[in-house]
Order: C-alpha cells, then sequence, then structure tokens
C-alpha cells in the first residue's frame, strides 16, 4: 500500500499535478472534503480511512476521463515500480481454484466476513468461460486468452502482473488492484493465471 | 425468487447472441417490465405511507400534514420532482428523505436520531428496525412515507431547482464525489456509471452522464425489487452502491448523499419521473 495522504491534499492532486492547474477550485475542494468526510462513518472492516486517496486515486479521479499523457505514463511507472511477484517464481496455479476465485464477489464490503477470503469478481465484468453466461462487460471478453497467447513466461509474467495492479499497465483502469491494494493473496492470482493460461482451463476451450 | 430467475433465464437465452437477437431480448424484458408495473406491490407502500402522513405520532402527537417539502405545508403533489432543493429554514439542501427527518422533529417532536433511524413502535404501529431502510418482513416508516410521496410526482417532469448556491454546491459537490476514486477496489461510481452500454454480470449499467440513462435511473427509483421483496428508495440506493464500492458506510441522509442524489436529478432533468417502479 502507497502511503496515504489526507483527503485535503489528495483532492488538490498533489505529487504531479499540483494545485495550480484549477486554483478557483481550491475552496470548493476543500469543502467537498469535508462533507464527505462527515458523511461516512466506519462500519466492520470498512474503516474510515478507505476514503483517503494514494496518488493514483486521487489523479484518477481529479482527471476524470481527460488524463494529461505525461501523467499516465508518471502513473504506469510508479505502479510498476511497484509490483511484486511471488519469491516462489511460480505463477501459474490450478484453474479450477482459479474458476471457484473468479466466480465469487464476496470480499471487502461492510457486510463480508473479514475472515473469509475475498474473491476475484472477474465474472462481474469479463466474460471468461463460454459456459458462463451471466457475464460483465466493463471489461474485455477474456475467452480464449491463453489460447490466443500462449503460457510463456513473458505471459505468464504480464497476466500475473495485470491482475496484481492494473493501473501499472492503463492508469486509471476501471480493474481493482488486486493484489497491490491487498484484495486477493499471492497464491489467488496465480490460480487466476492458471485460469486465463492453462490449456485446460475452460477459458481456452 | 421466482420472476427473478424467470428474467434470468430470458436473459441467459439470448444473451449471448448479438442483433437482432439481442434487440428481441431487449423487447421481452421490456414487455416482462410492463407486466410486472401493472401489479406492483409499491402501492401497498404508498397506502401506508399517506395513511402514516396523515397519522398524529410522536412526543407532539402531530401528524406530518403540514410538513413543508418544497412547495409549501402540506403540499405533496410534484414535491419529490423538485428535490432536492435549498430550504431557508435549515439552510441546507434537503431531499425528500432529509426534509421528512426535519418534519419528524419540527412537527412531531422525535429528535433527530428517532427520525433518522425509526426506533419508535407502538401497539398498531409499524415495527420499526433500527436501519433506516426497512428489511424482509419489518417495516420503515420513512420508507413508506417515501414511496407515497413520490407516487404524488408520477408523470412529472423532475425539475430539480439550481438557483440558490447552495444547490448548485451540491451538484459540484456530487460531481466530484461521482468521480472520486478510493478504497481497497480503487471504486467510484464513475467505475460502473461511467460508459454506455455496460453490465456487471446480466444487470444493465445507465451511465449517469448520459441524459436518457440517467432520467430513466433517476425516474425508477424508489422501486419495488422483487428480489428483495422490498421497496427501496434513492437514499438506499446511494448506500447500497458505496456499499459495494467497498467505502465506508453512507449516513442517511447526510450531505454527501444528498449531493450525490442533487447531481443525479440535474443530470436527469427533463425526464419524466415513473416511481416508485418495479425492478428485478
Amino acid at each position: 500500500m502507497q502511503p496515504r495522504m489526507i483527503l485535503a491534499l489528495a483532492l488538490c492532486g498533489i505529487g504531479v499535478a499540483g494545485c495550480a492547474t484549477r486554483p478557483s477550485d481550491s475552496e470548493a475542494e476543500r469543502a467537498v472534503a469535508e462533507m464527505i468526510k462527515a458523511s461516512f462513518k466506519t462500519r466492520g472492516q470498512a474503516t474510515i480511512d478507505r476514503l483517503s486517496q494514494d496518488d493514483a486515486q486521487a489523479l484518477c479521479s481529479k482527471h476524470a476521463g481527460e488524463l494529461p499523457k505525461g501523467m499516465s505514463d508518471g502513473i504506469e511507472k510508479v505502479q510498476q515500480a511497484a509490483l511484486r511477484y511471488p519469491s516462489s517464481g511460480k505463477l501459474m496455479g490450478d484453474w479450477r481454484q482459479g474458476e471457484r476465485i473468479a466466480q465469487s464477489g464476496v470480499g471487502k464490503q461492510f457486510t463480508d466476513d473479514p475472515n473469509r477470503p475475498a474473491g476475484g469478481s472477474c465474472y462481474n465484468c469479463h466474460q471468461l468461460s463460454k459456459q458462463e453466461l451471466s457475464f460483465g462487460t466493463i471489461g474485455p471478453s477474456l475467452y480464449q486468452f491463453g489460447k490466443l497467447r500462449g503460457s510463456s513466461e513473458a505471459i505468464q509474467k504480464y497476466a500475473y502482473g495485470k491482475i496484481y495492479n492494473a493501473e501499472a499497465f492503463a492508469a486509471c483502469s476501471n480493474m481493482p488492484r488486486f493484489g497491490h491494494n491487498g484484495v486477493l493473496t499471492e497464491e489467488q492470482i496465480t490460480h487466476l493465471v492458471a485460469l486465463l493460461l492453462d490449456p485446460e482451463s475452460p477459458v481456452n476451450k | 425468487m421466482r420472476i427473478q430467475r424467470v428474467l434470468a433465464g430470458v436473459l441467459a437465452v439470448t444473451l449471448p447472441c448479438f442483433s437482432p437477437a439481442q434487440q428481441d431480448t431487449q423487447k421481452e424484458i421490456e414487455r416482462y417490465r410492463q407486466m410486472l408495473q401493472e401489479s406492483n406491490p409499491a402501492e401497498l407502500f404508498e397506502a401506508r405511507g399517506e395513511e402514516l402522513w396523515k397519522t398524529r405520532r410522536g412526543p407532539k402527537n402531530a401528524s406530518l400534514e403540514r410538513c413543508d417539502l418544497g412547495l409549501g405545508p402540506g403540499v405533496v403533489k410534484g414535491a419529490y420532482v423538485r428535490l432536492p432543493r435549498h430550504f431557508a429554514d435549515t439552510d441546507r439542501v434537503q431531499d425528500a428523505e432529509s426534509r421528512l427527518v426535519t418534519c419528524m422533529v419540527a412537527l412531531q417532536g422525535f429528535t433527530p436520531e428517532e427520525a433518522r433511524r425509526h426506533p419508535f413502535s407502538g401497539t398498531g404501529a409499524p415495527m420499526i428496525t433500527a436501519d433506516p431502510f426497512s428489511g424482509v418482513g419489518q417495516r420503515s416508516v420513512m420508507t413508506d412515507l417515501v414511496a407515497w410521496i413520490a407516487s404524488e410526482s408520477r408523470g412529472m417532469t423532475i425539475a430539480p431547482p439550481m438557483s440558490h448556491p447552495k444547490e448548485r454546491f451540491a451538484y459540484q459537490a456530487g460531481e466530484r464525489l461521482f468521480y472520486y476514486r478510493a478504497g481497497p477496489y480503487d471504486f467510484g461510481c464513475v467505475t460502473c456509471h461511467g460508459e454506455e452500454g455496460k453490465r456487471i454480470r446480466l444487470q444493465n449499467l445507465p451511465k449517469m452522464t448520459n441524459a436518457k440513462d440517467a432520467q430513466r435511473a433517476f425516474g425508477t427509483w424508489p422501486a419495488y425489487r422483487v428480489s428483495e421483496g422490498e421497496l427501496r428508495s434513492m437514499q438506499w440506493r446511494m448506500w447500497e452502491c458505496i456499499r459495494q464500492m467497498r467505502f465506508p458506510e453512507l449516513e442517511f441522509a447526510s450531505d454527501a448523499s444528498i449531493a450525490l442524489i442533487t447531481y443525479l436529478a440535474k443530470k436527469a432533468e427533463g425526464g419524466t419521473f415513473d416511481a416508485p417502479a418495479i425492478k428485478r
């Protein structure tokens, strides 16, 4: 997890952008920050500090839909540097477990049991196997992901890295940074890599 | 729930194919929604809400019939589609629910905490939960009242006022919140509601910056949700989205909740209000 900043500073987009871009907004930004702080409360595992933004979240909020090119490269560079791969070097797990993780949308909500592992919510946004017809479309279809790309070391590393931290590859991606933000464990991510790349996985049938 | 399964079945059979099959699916869903609308259990909530409005309650043993929802004391017809708005007596921008809290305090003598949580009950009174929203088998005074108030704007044009500086500020705050990404999933409202024609699983997602989508979304809450067997308000819709975004809990009738609703109401301006609706 990146060092968190206090909300008011985060809203100013400190770091890359600075406050200079929209100076007239700073008062409104402070007022909004105050409003947010006063309107949310900790419930269960969803503590109030979740509203504090890291640099990437602050920049993506501030420049939603119009992120300048240099800034997007900057975010990707910082997130790339924060990528961590399993110390074992093993990136491919078990696609069967991966399928279960992909189906599960639980985790990190204040109504979820914090002792239960989170799912990947993959089907919420992606098509994966042909059998599952209930899939979302916020992300691209991943059907035949491995069949089209193979399962070389480089592809494994890419798939692992993308799930671990999508913003290392696409700044302000809609996809959560599952590893970076501690939603999924290293092992869970290797199972998802297998779901994508294993020739036996339904994704590649 | 049976209806949900039927709907899921209709979707599952035809969705993977694209037009013209997908258009047929959409038509079928529209037809199905029409069928549901014809016998909407929301009417029960509306009837209870109307009665509650007229019932003397609270330490002051008064009804809500003098409550000012923005068009003058006691005027309910057309009030919902002109909310949220600025109220001089509280100097706040308020939506229907937060205004009801004000009226329950001022007219009926409840404390703000009581009005927000409805922990009051009595013989013959609806069972009240600690939650501002009703649960299965439980009733919420707030939910019933909002159902009725909303129903009194059915068929009218969504027209939130924007003349007061605090109304404009609420809109701007709502807009910033809409784009505010945070939490362990990096989500903001915009993650799911920023692009056209997207889905979560099989659920269609409105793009809230698109007038047509926003009009349909804003114009169909409150709604009876078949899957829950409950009537849900716009405050609940905000609360539930925020929960799914992995944020901390959005406080009922808070300024941020009203700011978001103000933003959506303005995006939906000009649309026809058609709630309480019925949804999956």
